[in-house]
């Protein structure tokens, strides 16, 4: 794969062989890594701290952050729209989230599984084979930026809708679909709870001591 | 700028996400965490999408595309776990183990359900949620 | 009908008759009788006229092929020369006798039906041996009447003697039978075919490469199936079967295959003076030996069974002097007198209670009491010595004028060495034969002492059998004129050096013994012993189970009673001690065979079930804890299964960029 992307390269290689290198960056990618590096940050607290409210709202801030990094590639259209969906409203939909299922405030020293040590090890080995895979193909490419606006809502309307309107009105489609199955999801769930729930709570005494018992012990 | 920039931060990126859904116990953190992950895709996407200048601009329009199914899923996702959770009275991944192998399978399909039922309220209202939850599920 | 078609029935008549009354046995008890009587008697009648029909001329042949078989061409073939007629005949006789006769003898048996049907079974196969002009058909026969001994002797089989007896005969014919089948496949491919008739013609031709090995092969079944030595010992241990099963194995079916087998094939042993010589010296072993046993033992079945074994010696030795005519006619005749001998035995034993001559001796009025039987064994015995004019003289007679022609240089088919082997022997088992028969007829008959137990009249089913085999018995030797037509035309008729001879010293031998039995009698009388049973009202083949089973708890295994009256005792003095166990040759056997085979099973045994068991177990073993090691993954934790996933896909994703790197670099 990276033979025949290098090699599907080589014209650039030699235009980016007159681009400054890493060492004598432009404004624009000081800007974009400092920006990453915050966004990185957030990220990683996101997956780390131990109080759920408070990853949602640092997932904000890398979603934020993101949006950023969009605009400084030029494109502010999907900058702003991730900041309407993402901040606006899926984050908002987590929070919903975390509120019905009743999510502790406040530390809980459990929010990681036990998993937590093979999942740091996957993730470094995968982040160690993608960085170096990225590298190893991408670090002579330049991306012009200069010219038109690439992203601009002007241009994003005219190639979305004159391209692309067959794939927009199916994704309308899946966005009803989608609409339906979690109404019903949560229809179903709200009849058929009571009529699960009843015979288990006809005998809540029986239950509950043998069941408390072994906690008890474990704690 | 270089396109290694915006690659290596969405690979970083990818990865965060990564960890999370692996090490994460709370159903919606791991949603959380999947949002992550499909950021790092959308900012490959653009990057690259700025980088070739396509005349018909898919990568943009494919990250629009993913922003809108991500919310799709994130509408889906956070229903099931409303469902699981009315069920279970618990939205952690790892104590959804229906499917473990133990050495009384037999009883398992019925106990978790039992118990998990029996003790919600006073399983939420006198102990630090999380605790109870970790010590019923090694039980 | 045709000849040929006449003789495919003989045999086929039986097996019908076998397989209806194994089906019909359990569903209509009535069938069971006639199904067993009435195929065997039409296939007499078949058999007599098809013998009538061949009347001693040239052999007829016929074949047909069912169907190709490749590189071993097997023709449904007959073979009727006049060997095949006359002995057909004689298997169709005594079958048809043993078949009346065991309606009463077996009449409470509730396994009859399958014994008769056995019984026909092995008539029907003895027969397809006598006709078969092919030698895998007749191997067919063979083997069937193997197992079908199996099953006839074992049929007492809740007695452990029978149950011995009956693997004994399986083992050791089968032990024959090995060498004897590749023999024959040798003899095949030396010749091209398996058609007797092409055999014959290829060894005329000087066809046969390897004469020697071929004969000893063949030898080999031989002395398994007609009980000679050393592989003589099952027979007469086979005596724990029915009488009647006794009477036909010994008269007419098994133990005769194996000397009508060599009369067939004669030419090829004939190519091979050492094999001759080999069969003659087998022959005089077993006639000697077999009379001194048959001389020491108690067991009145047994005394017939060692001396079976030394009828079949002679007729050997007739072999073994290149006269098959003298053979045939010997085993003919002797099974026509054998065959009363048996029939008359079971008679004695059901009347006397008990199968212990010992206990006979004390016992009187038995001969008053079964006139039928008394009358047919002495004129039997009398054949069995071979006193003129009965059948046996005439018979052995036969034999032992081929024997002096050889040894005199007279015929040059065998060499003189078997010749003489043939004749000494012949004549001191003369002796013998004269000496054992009187001691069984003195000891069973002329018994002293209280008198036998009532069992009533013996069935008229039983009795007149006997008369039927007598006929025979007295006359078959008058015809010695004719029947030479039938034996391949040289003359049989008794020399008079050999008569004399040979009378004499049968006289002799029989007036020793009677000798001894005056002089015994007294110490008979001081001496009571032996145990009697008494079922008056039951089955003739009860009594017999309970005296074989008396026997072995009052006296001891292997036929021997400890009576110091027996003149027996007093003729062989010292030897007595090892004819009774036939020469040790069982104990002998145990130590060579049986026991290293017991040490070998065990170490076999111990290796199945310490070390290949140690390994099935082991990986039985393995295999769970593989499982619960396996179990231990199923955590049912989807994150777990999803690192595991992960990993697993990177690890690929890093072999696939090393990969391509590596592919691009090269």
């Amino acid at each position: 794969m990276i033979a025949t992307g290098v090699a599907s390269l080589d014209p650039a290689l030699a235009a980016a062989a007159s681009h400054p290198g890493f060492l004598s960056p432009t404004g624009v990618e000081i800007a974009f890594v400092l920006v990453g590096i915050a966004t990185l940050g957030a990220a990683l607290v996101t997956v780390t701290t131990r109080q759920l409210v408070h990853a949602a709202l640092w997932l904000i801030v890398a979603l934020g952050g993101l949006a950023v990094e969009y605009l400084l590639l030029t494109a502010e259209f999907i900058a702003w729209v991730q900041v309407l969906i993402y901040v606006g409203s899926v984050v908002v939909l987590l929070l919903f989230g975390l509120m019905l299922t009743r999510a502790p405030i406040g530390r809980s020293p459990d929010a990681d599984s036990e998993n937590r040590w093979t999942a740091l090890a996957v993730a470094v080995a995968a982040a160690g084979t993608l960085v170096w895979v990225v590298v190893d193909a991408f670090r002579t490419t330049w991306i012009e930026l200069d010219g038109p606006a690439q992203g601009s809502t002007e241009a994003t309307g005219s190639f979305l809708f004159r391209h692309w309107v067959l794939p927009f009105e199916a994704l309308s489609v899946l966005l009803l679909a989608a609409l339906v199955g979690a109404i019903v999801l949560s229809r179903r769930g709200r009849e058929t709870a009571p009529g699960a729930t009843a015979p288990r709570a006809s005998a809540p005494g029986a239950n509950a001591p043998r069941a408390t018992a072994p906690r008890e012990d474990k704690r | 700028m270089h396109l290694a920039y915006p690659a290596v931060l969405a690979a970083l990126l990818f990865c965060t996400g990564l960890y999370g859904v692996l090490a994460r116990r709370n159903a919606i953190l791991v949603l959380m965490s999947v949002e992550l992950m499909l950021n790092a895709v959308n900012l490959n996407l653009v990057a690259f999408d700025v980088w070739l200048r396509d005349a018909l601009h898919s990568g943009q329009a494919l990250t629009l595309f993913t922003i809108a199914i991500a919310a799709a899923e994130i509408g889906i996702g956070l229903a099931i776990v409303l469902a699981v959770y009315r069920n279970r009275a618990s939205s952690d991944i790892d104590r959804l183990r229906d499917t473990a192998e133990t050495d009384e399978a037999e009883e398992l399909p019925d106990d978790p359900d039992d118990e998990s039922d029996a003790e919600a309220p006073e399983d939420q209202a006198t102990a630090p949620a999380g605790k109870a939850k970790k010590a019923e599920a090694t039980a | 009908m045709t000849t040929t078609t006449l003789a495919a029935l003989v045999p086929l008549l039986p097996f019908l008759g076998a397989a209806a009354g194994l089906l019909l046995g359990r569903s209509a008890p009535g069938f069971v009788r006639p199904l067993a009587v009435l195929p065997s008697l039409a296939s007499l009648v078949i058999a007599a006229v098809v013998a009538a029909r061949q009347g001693g001329g040239p052999a007829i042949d016929a074949s047909t092929q069912l169907t190709p078989t490749g590189s071993v061409p097997i023709d449904l073939a007959l073979h009727l020369d006049g060997f095949a007629v006359l002995v057909a005949v004689l298997v169709g006789l005594v079958a048809s006798c043993v078949q009346i006769y065991s309606t009463a003898y077996l009449r409470d048996d509730p396994r009859y039906p399958s014994y008769a049907a056995l019984v026909s079974l092995f008539t029907s196969a003895m027969l397809l041996v006598v006709y078969s002009g092919d030698l895998m058909v007749l191997l067919v026969g063979w083997e069937i009447m193997g197992i079908c001994s199996y099953f006839l002797v074992g049929h007492y089989w809740e007695t452990p003697e029978a149950r011995a007896a009956s693997l004994k005969a399986f083992l050791v014919t089968k032990l024959g039978d090995v060498p004897f089948l590749i023999g024959l496949f040798a003899l095949a491919a030396d010749t091209g075919t398996f058609r007797i008739t092409g055999i014959l013609g290829s060894v005329a031709h000087g066809g046969l490469d390897h004469p020697t090995l071929i004969a000893l092969l063949l030898l080999a079944g031989v002395a398994g199936k007609s009980a000679q030595f050393p592989l003589h010992t099952w027979l007469p241990d086979a005596m724990a079967g029915p009488t009647p099963v006794s009477a036909l194995i010994h008269a007419a079916t098994m133990v005769a295959a194996g000397i009508y087998f060599v009369a067939r094939l004669l030419p090829v042993f004939a190519e091979s003076g050492a094999a001759l010589v080999v069969l003659a010296v087998m022959a005089a072993v077993t006639m000697i030996g077999s009379g001194l046993a048959a001389l020491a033992q108690d067991d009145i079945k047994r005394v017939l069974a060692y001396s079976t074994i030394g009828q079949l010696g002679y007729m050997s030795g007739a072999l073994a002097v290149g006269d098959r005519g003298a053979a045939v006619f010997h085993l003919i005749s002797h099974g026509a007198f054998k065959a009363v001998l048996f029939l008359a035995a079971g008679v004695v034993i059901h009347a006397a209670g008990t199968n212990s001559l010992a206990a006979m001796s004390r016992m009187g009025g038995l001969a008053k009491r079964i006139p039928d039987a008394y009358w047919t064994m002495t004129v039997a015995l009398l054949a069995l010595a071979a006193i003129p004019p009965f059948a046996g003289f005439f018979s052995k007679e036969a034999v032992l004028v081929a024997a002096e022609h050889t040894a005199l240089g007279d015929r040059h088919v065998a060499p003189a060495a078997a010749g003489w082997t043939v004749l000494v022997a012949g004549l001191l088992a003369a002796v013998l034969t004269a000496a054992y028969a009187t001691r069984l007829w003195l000891l069973a008959f002329r018994g002293r002492g209280a008198e036998a137990p009532d069992h009533g009249r013996q069935p008229a089913a039983m009795t007149s059998v006997l008369w039927v085999l007598a006929v025979p018995t007295m006359a078959f030797g008058i015809t010695v004129g004719v029947i030479t037509d039938w034996f391949d035309g040289h003359s049989l008729t008794p020399s008079l050096t050999t008569a004399v001879l040979s009378t004499g010293v049968g006289l002799v031998g029989g007036l020793v013994t009677y000798g001894a039995w005056r002089h015994t009698t007294a110490i008979a009388a001081r001496t009571p012993m032996g145990s009697v049973v008494a079922h008056p009202d039951a089955e003739p083949a009860l009594v017999e189970i309970e005296a074989l089973e008396s026997h072995t708890a009052a006296y001891g295994p292997a036929g021997d009673a400890p009576d110091p009256a027996d003149p027996g005792r007093l003729l062989l003095g010292p030897l007595h001690r090892h004819a009774a166990t036939g020469f040790h040759l069982d104990a002998l056997y145990a130590a060579l065979f049986v026991r290293p085979v017991q040490a070998a099973a065990s170490l076999v045994r111990f290796l199945d079930r310490e070390v290949v068991e140690t390994y099935v177990r082991g990986s039985a073993t393995g295999a769970r804890w593989l499982g619960t090691a396996v179990r231990r993954a199923q955590t049912g934790n989807v994150q777990t299964y999803l690192s595991a996933l992960l990993a697993g896909s990177l690890v690929l994703a890093v072999a696939a960029v090393v990969f391509a790197n590596v592919n691009a670099g090269s």
